[in-house]
């Protein structure tokens, strides 16, 4: 069971709490799945002071909390609300996002390193959204995170896991890190894919929130999840071109 | 004075963050704050004290991915 700062989840699905049709269904979501931590925003409060409903609801689900910094570009916007995050929630964790290009929301790696140290400094919990770049989770790590969190895909996309090969890079390239794969997940199998390659969790919103049925597909995604981490502890074979048959041949009566 | 409140145009009476916050009926409720781009702390409201064309930042909780 992988530690993120020192929380260890039975069930490593890290749900996202935006875009479902009504909190009813966010609310079903979370317990069918059995998540144990949201991701949450902050955004300007109106007058009618929406935020606070979305906050009591929130609590009543008795789950842990990632705040994000979702949307901000700089150093300085993502620093400034991952402090305003942290009265707020209560909590020093922060998923530290600083994006970099607006298509594909790919992060500017540059930055969230930079981003990244100075809310380490001041004792935050980082969890990065980054890529699946070796030298850039590196340097994230020298930077005081814990925690990586490699995009699958474009945010949103429900592309999948893009490259493979890049995210299994990672994985053996930091064995004890834990690793989150986050953003781009579609499917079920985009998840257990990730977790039979040994990550240790998966961070997704659209892929359940926009679903026919958002907790039907968040089971769906605990499910997938259970089945890859299980997967992985049990050693998959490995692939080879050529057939292997399965059923002795030795013994095989004559019957040409 | 009027402040930029949310990117909006806000004319206040009150003199501090604090105030403002107050007089705009935010009292009470779990927002966070920032005034030009820096973080004010909730302990730090009442000492903050505004000038004429600040940028007041409140922000609550909100649902995210």
């Amino acid at each position: 069971m992988a530690s993120f700062y020192g929380f260890e989840p039975q069930n490593p699905l890290f749900l996202g709490t935006a875009q479902y049709p009504s909190p009813a269904i966010l609310a079903e979501a979370v317990k069918r799945s059995g998540t144990e931590v949201v991701t949450v925003s902050l955004r300007r409060e109106s007058s009618g002071g929406a935020g606070q409903a979305f906050w009591a609801l929130i609590r009543e689900l008795g789950v842990k909390v990632l705040p994000n910094t979702a949307g901000c570009h700089t150093v300085k916007e993502a620093v400034t609300t991952a402090q305003m995050a942290r009265e707020v929630f209560g909590t020093d964790w922060i998923k530290l996002e600083v994006i970099g290009e607006d298509d594909t929301l790919q992060p500017d790696v540059i930055a969230l390193v930079e981003a990244a140290r100075i809310l380490a400094d001041d004792g935050f919990k980082v969890f990065p959204y980054t890529t699946e770049d070796l030298v850039v989770g590196g340097r994230l790590l020298d930077a005081g995170c814990e925690v990586l969190m490699p995009w699958g895909a474009p945010i949103g996309s429900g592309r999948g896991l893009n490259n493979p090969y890049g995210l299994r890079s990672l994985r053996q390239h930091f064995p004890d890190v834990p690793l989150v794969v986050d953003a781009g997940i579609g499917l079920p199998s985009h998840a257990a894919q990730a977790m039979e390659m040994g990550y240790d969790g998966i961070l997704l919103n659209t892929a359940v929130a926009k679903a026919g049925d958002p907790a039907a597909m968040a089971e769906a995604f605990a499910l997938a999840i259970r089945a890859g981490r299980q997967a992985f502890a049990a050693q998959p074979i490995n692939a080879r071109d050529m057939a292997a048959p399965s059923t002795p041949v030795m013994g095989k009566a004559f019957l040409a | 004075m009027t402040l930029l409140l949310n990117g909006a145009p806000q004319t206040v009476a009150a003199k501090t963050l604090a105030e403002a916050l107050a007089e705009l009926g935010f009292a009470g409720r779990i927002v966070a704050t920032a005034v030009n781009g820096d973080f004010v702390p909730a302990r730090k409201r009442a000492e903050t004290h505004l000038s004429e064309g600040d940028r007041i930042e409140i922000v609550a909780p909100m649902q995210g991915g």
